[in-house]
């Protein structure tokens, strides 16, 4: 299954605000796929064909494996959904 | 759960700097005692280390620190600055609304992001609470009492 995971600097509460909201993004665009939320030092080590976060965080993560997905208002699902779509295809 | 209630809010607040409004929201849940002090310098402190990426959307931050730092209760504070205040976010800047998130551990800390999301979700409300006046406004705005 698709592997996705939402990064932000604790992994306690921006993360699982933005993985809640992927999650119903998801549903939408009726996709199945494993969501997490982690910090931004844990991501590092993990390899999930996605991950979304911020743009500044993005560039700790520049060189990773994984897709990267930029989010900034992690409340608009609509530019979730752009972002994922444009990733995703 | 504590989620903006009356003692955890306060409108047109003086903040010069980043740290100040994240101190202000913080001193909220310290002085309703749901945070121990320590909690407040960890969220002053994740901004110095982790940016601000808490700033979550336009307009909108929410300093936190993590559940061992010192949170006694799943609880979300709010103040609102007179003057917005830059916060160094490339795209959400300047802030007005500041939400200060006592992370717990336990099942409520769900609970209260998802009654975040539930307001913050709706950009309507957004607008109303850079307008209210006083902390019935907000209760009406959340629907709660």
């Amino acid at each position: 299954m698709m592997k996705i995971l939402c990064v932000c600097g604790l992994g306690q509460g921006t993360s699982l605000i933005l993985r809640m909201n992927v999650e119903t993004v998801l549903r939408e665009m009726g996709i199945d796929a494993e969501v997490e939320n982690t910090d931004v030092s844990s991501a590092a080590a993990e390899s999930p064909d996605y991950i979304i976060t911020s743009n500044e965080l993005s560039q700790s993560l520049e060189g990773h494996s994984s897709k990267i997905v930029i989010v900034n208002n992690y409340f608009d699902t609509e530019e979730i959904k752009t972002a994922l779509e444009a990733n995703m295809n | 759960m504590k989620f903006l209630d009356k003692s955890l809010v306060a409108l047109d607040v003086n903040a010069n700097s980043p740290e100040e409004a994240i101190r202000e929201t913080g001193k909220l849940l310290y002085e309703s005692e749901l945070v121990e002090d320590s909690y407040v310098e960890a969220m002053v402190n994740s901004f110095n280390e982790n940016g601000p990426y808490f700033v979550l959307a336009p307009n909108i931050a929410m300093p936190h620190a993590r559940p061992e730092d010192g949170v006694k209760e799943a609880c979300v504070s709010f103040i609102r600055l007179k003057e917005p205040v830059r916060f160094g976010h490339d795209s959400n800047d300047p802030v007005q609304l500041v939400f200060g998130l006592g992370a717990s551990s336990s099942d409520e800390h769900l609970s209260v992001l998802q009654k975040l999301m539930g307001l913050l979700g709706d950009p309507a409300n957004i607008d109303k609470l850079l307008e209210v006046n006083n902390h019935d406004e907000i209760n009406h705005i959340i629907g709660g009492n």
